[in-house]
């Protein structure tokens, strides 16, 4: 009931906003247009009227997206030349918008705002070593395990490299018995496999990221660790839309372990009874030799080129970015702080599910950082099920995602050849 | 028209002659104007797009761009999600053209039968959901359908019947949305079967019955061939707007689940405004042309045969 | 023949349950507290009635603005139609000029062609012009009707030739026999016509999606497709937006569905 009536005044909040933004503007006031997505879109509007307090003659009109349109919206509004004056943007996204042209790199007098940030995430919003974009909120995918399973299995702790764990994933499918497996990694999804290519020494790409490097002895050893969880019976050969209830099928002991990020730990306690809420919990996940890496995710604050109001967007950035605002943002929204010293304000790790999140952050390694990459992983996957499948060894599979990942990569090469791209 | 003066006869049709045609110039021009440059034009080069890579290196900055032939085409042949979108219009086609066209027609026997009542009223009900705003009524049907508080679910309930993930499993995503379309759409068709039917004389049906037919026999006997060239482009006119979907996934699934409802037109959508690989897309537009030209043809030689046989 | 009777009605009444069943469950819910609707068995009728949604979307979502930019839209479109369609469909009747027959014959080519082709290069277009994410943009397409241009050539060529020839002996220019003869002839094409831009203009998703990039020139479909991905789970608030955005288009075509219902035959059965 608090949690509607809560959301309900938020909506209002940030819709008034919008709703503001049709008034013509009164003279000398300068409006904000700030795009932001999903839970934050229709949250962040609370965090705005201290904001115009200490900016007087600055209003921020809050223009709320949904996730599954914001990006083919910000290209839209680039190649239309209507962008809003700051957004919150995937961080993924850097490379492609810095790429166009649109952001406006974080000026000198900014540079503080980088400082306090966990690296691998502010390395994900550097292009050639210049920040692009600020980091907003943080997340990063890790371990989600059943504790009474893995117990029964015979190991009291999660396990912390990759032997240890397919030791403990055949333990807990014994533990489990029946038809149920070990861990669940949807065929459909690149995100798992993507972990583990993260793990290893060898970059993902090389020649200044114009080249897949899938073949270096590393991928190949995560393709074939990932081939052997399906081959040994551990990881069903589904896709995520075969699994429709990711919850109670992990309640039902279908899967022990799953790969998730900070969202799931709300939906695990929301959605599951109470009386299972004890065998549950999360840990960092297992690399090639003890705890390895992840992708980092998360949002991040971009300041666009064509803004008028520079000095008030940054303002804002600046604003969004103070270890307070950030805190006091994680308590309405969740959202884990991008400033390390926020993490302690707010006590996000007083939660003890959210605490491996830190390490786990600590840990991520971003991902290469060209427009292509989001095209690449998804060629990626779609190799790697055919892998699964039985289609490729791994060392074929490595050399079909080069394949792939070097065609898609022609125009780049062709780019920095002429000199046209970093 | 009775002309008097020789010389004036010759001279005035031709003067008018040409006021006309300037005065016709006038009035076609800018309709013409208009077509050309946002229809002929963009169509235009949407073939030249389709040879090209323009991709967002070029959006931002012309020199990026580059001629590559009949690349985009042989990529799409290669790539699994375009053919995934092929197969999806198909089967929303497949199951979608029969299923409509049978509502339509059933609907269209019903009303032209005498005895109901009111059947003014009707008519114009029955195609109210054609002039509807279609995401809206999408988005109607979304909550119609949902796997736990929908309508069609309590339907199938209370009935003995289990519940069906409707939208959320691959394997029924079509058919959900299929569901919605045929309601939106079977008024239309309708419309045009009662225009046929209300052409059959009633003696024919009424020979027939006297001739000893039932309802069944009537239909196969007078109605069904009476009705059976219109059904026949109908059809064909109806695969053609079934290649168009667009707005109905976009709403109601966003291409998912698993991708089972990205059609052609979708899969255009996302590889232009999403990826903005402008060059590709228009390679996808070109293909969809092909294939509703295809359609297109079979329509105009089906539609040479029916009339020969009138 | 009492039995079919009884089992005819039944029919259609059945028929008529499944067509409004969506409609009036859309209106029912608009006007349900928060919530209620999402409960099972899904109630069918507010326990309270209530304008809350109607209200929040209005003073908070922005739905009056959605609301005139829809209508705005459809107004000028329809105006904007009619005016390039209307003369050129009876010029391609009535008057004889050099290549006629020639730019007839490529219109009927261009029918072929589904508009989504051009949607690509014509957004590029636009954005030379600056025209992205304006009134004007959004605009363009409605232009370049070939179907209306065809709807009113084939209504067009009824009008008798006898009676233009008669008002041509009399003096009347090309001009003065278009206003004073031939549109108060084409009058019931004319309405048709414009009844099919504007509903056509207010139902369109796709170009005003591409074009429109700032909520503030949303139109309603636009808004409501962006409102129901960010409002899921909020039934009731989503059928009052439905509401807002189909009541308009379905009482106009209520009113003039004898003009509607007309047309489209015409334009269908035997084109």
């Amino acid at each position: 009931m608090m949690q509607t009536a809560h959301r309900r005044a938020a909506l209002a909040l940030m819709a008034g906003g919008a709703a503001a933004a049709c008034t013509p503007r009164r003279d000398g006031e300068t409006v904000l247009r700030f795009w932001a997505m999903g839970n934050e879109g229709g949250t962040v509007g609370e965090l705005m009227p201290e904001f115009e307090r200490r900016n007087p003659g600055v209003r921020v009109s809050v223009q709320p997206l949904p996730w599954t349109a914001a990006h083919e919206k910000l290209l839209t509004a680039y190649a239309g030349a209507s962008l809003p004056d700051v957004s919150q943007i995937g961080n993924t996204w850097v490379a492609e918008l810095s790429a166009i042209g649109a952001l406006s790199p974080t000026p000198p007098e900014a540079a503080d705002l980088l400082t306090d940030q966990f690296p691998a995430v502010l390395e994900t919003n550097q292009i050639a070593g210049l920040a692009m974009t600020t980091p907003w909120y943080v997340d990063t995918r890790l371990l989600f395990y059943r504790k009474d399973l893995l117990a029964r299995g015979g190991f009291d702790a999660p396990p912390q490299d990759w032997a240890e764990w397919k030791r403990a994933m055949h333990g807990v499918k014994r533990a489990a018995g029946g038809d149920n497996y070990a861990i669940l990694l949807p065929l459909n999804e690149f995100e798992q496999l993507l972990t583990f290519g993260l793990q290893i020494d060898e970059p993902l790409l090389r020649d200044r990221d114009t080249r897949g490097n899938f073949s270096s002895p590393g991928f190949i050893a995560a393709l074939a660790f990932y081939r052997s969880l399906f081959a040994e019976g551990l990881a069903p050969l589904a896709s995520s839309a075969q699994i429709s209830n990711v919850w109670t099928e992990f309640a039902r002991g279908y899967f022990s372990f799953y790969f998730s990020g900070p969202w799931s730990v709300g939906d695990f306690r929301s959605r599951l009874p109470a009386s299972f809420q004890p065998n549950w919990a999360t840990a960092g996940v297992p690399g090639p030799n003890g705890l390895g890496a992840s992708a980092p995710g998360g949002s991040s604050l971009a300041v666009f080129k064509s803004s008028p109001h520079q000095d008030a967007a940054w303002a804002l950035v600046r604003y969004l970015s103070e270890p307070a605002v950030q805190a006091r943002f994680n308590t309405i929204v969740g959202d884990l702080p991008a400033r390390q010293s926020a993490w302690d304000i707010a006590q996000v790790e007083r939660d003890p599910m959210l605490a491996p999140f830190r390490g786990q952050l600590e840990r991520a390694k971003a991902v290469p950082k060209v427009p292509e990459w989001e095209r690449i992983v998804t060629e990626m996957q779609i190799v790697a099920e055919r892998m699964v499948r039985g289609e490729y060894t791994p060392e074929t599979a490595a050399a079909e995602i080069d394949r792939r990942a070097d065609r898609l990569l022609e125009k780049r090469r062709w780019m920095i050849e002429q000199g046209r791209a970093v | 028209m009775t002309v008097v003066d020789p010389t004036l006869a010759r001279v005035k049709p031709s003067r008018g002659r040409a006021a006309r045609e300037r005065a016709a110039w006038a009035f076609v021009a800018p309709a013409m104007i208009a077509i050309g440059l946002f229809f002929a034009l963009p169509v235009i080069a949407a073939l030249l797009l389709s040879l090209t890579d323009f991709d967002i290196y070029a959006l931002a900055n012309l020199d990026n761009l580059r001629f590559v032939g009949l690349q985009n085409y042989e990529r799409l042949m290669t790539n699994p999600l375009f053919w995934g979108a092929m197969k999806n219009t198909l089967t929303f086609a497949v199951l979608g053209v029969p299923l409509s066209i049978a509502a339509s027609l059933a609907a269209a026997v019903i009303l032209n039968a005498r005895v109901v009542k009111w059947r003014p009223i009707w008519r114009v009900m029955f195609f109210a959901p054609y002039v509807t705003t279609l995401v809206a009524t999408a988005v109607v049907w979304r909550y119609l359908l949902h796997t736990r508080y929908g309508v069609i679910n309590w339907g199938l309930e209370s009935i003995g019947l289990p519940a069906v993930d409707w939208l959320g499993d691959p394997s029924t995503s079509i058919p959900a949305i299929l569901m919605f379309v045929v309601w939106k759409i079977f008024g239309y068709n309708m419309l045009i079967f009662l225009a046929v039917l209300q052409t059959v004389p009633d003696d024919l049906y009424e020979a027939a019955r006297i001739d000893g037919a039932g309802p069944w026999k009537q239909f196969r006997h007078v109605t069904l061939p009476a009705i059976a060239p219109t059904m026949l482009l109908v059809s064909i006119i109806s695969v053609a707007s079934f290649f168009q979907l667009f707005a109905e996934p976009y709403v109601m699934t966003q291409g998912g689940p698993a991708q089972s409802t990205v059609t052609v037109l979708y899969f255009m959508y996302e590889e232009g405004f999403k990826w903005w690989n402008l060059g590709s897309a228009s390679a996808v537009a070109f293909v969809l042309f092909l294939c509703i030209l295809a359609i297109t043809l079979v329509q105009l030689a089906v539609a040479k045969r029916v009339g020969a046989y009138q | 023949m009492k039995i079919r009777a009884i089992l005819l009605n039944l029919a259609v009444a059945l028929i008529a349950l499944v067509v409004l069943f969506p409609l009036v469950w859309m209106v029912s819910v608009s006007f349900m507290a928060t919530g209620e609707a999402a409960v099972f068995p899904p109630p069918l009728l507010p326990s309270h009635w209530t304008l809350e949604h109607y209200r929040d979307l209005f003073l908070n979502q922005g739905m009056g603005r959605y609301l005139w930019n829809s209508f705005a839209l459809a107004t000028l479109a329809t105006i904007l139609a009619l005016s390039f369609t209307v003369p050129a469909g009876y010029a391609f009747a009535k008057l004889k000029f050099a290549g006629r027959e020639r730019l007839f014959q490529f219109l009927v080519a261009a029918l072929v062609v589904p508009a989504q082709i051009g949607t690509l290069p014509l957004f590029l277009m636009l954005k030379g012009m600056g025209l992205v994410n304006t009134y004007a943009g959004a605009l363009v397409p409605w232009l370049a009707s070939i179907f209306g241009l065809f709807l009113v050539r084939q209504y067009a060529l009824s009008i008798p030739d006898e009676m233009l020839e008669a008002a041509r002996i009399d003096g009347a220019s090309e001009g003065q026999i278009f206003r004073r003869i031939v549109l108060p002839t084409l009058q019931p094409i004319i309405v048709t016509l414009g009844l099919f831009v504007f509903l056509g203009s207010w139902n369109d998703f796709l170009w005003p999606l591409i074009i429109l990039t700032d909520q503030s020139n949303y139109t309603l479909p636009v808004a409501l497709a962006a409102l129901s991905r960010e409002h899921v789970q909020d039934i009731e608030l989503m059928m009052a937006g439905a509401v807002v955005t189909v009541a308009p288009v379905l009482i106009l075509f209520l009113a003039l569905q004898r003009y509607y219902i007309r047309g489209m035959l015409a334009g269908s059965v035997k084109g």
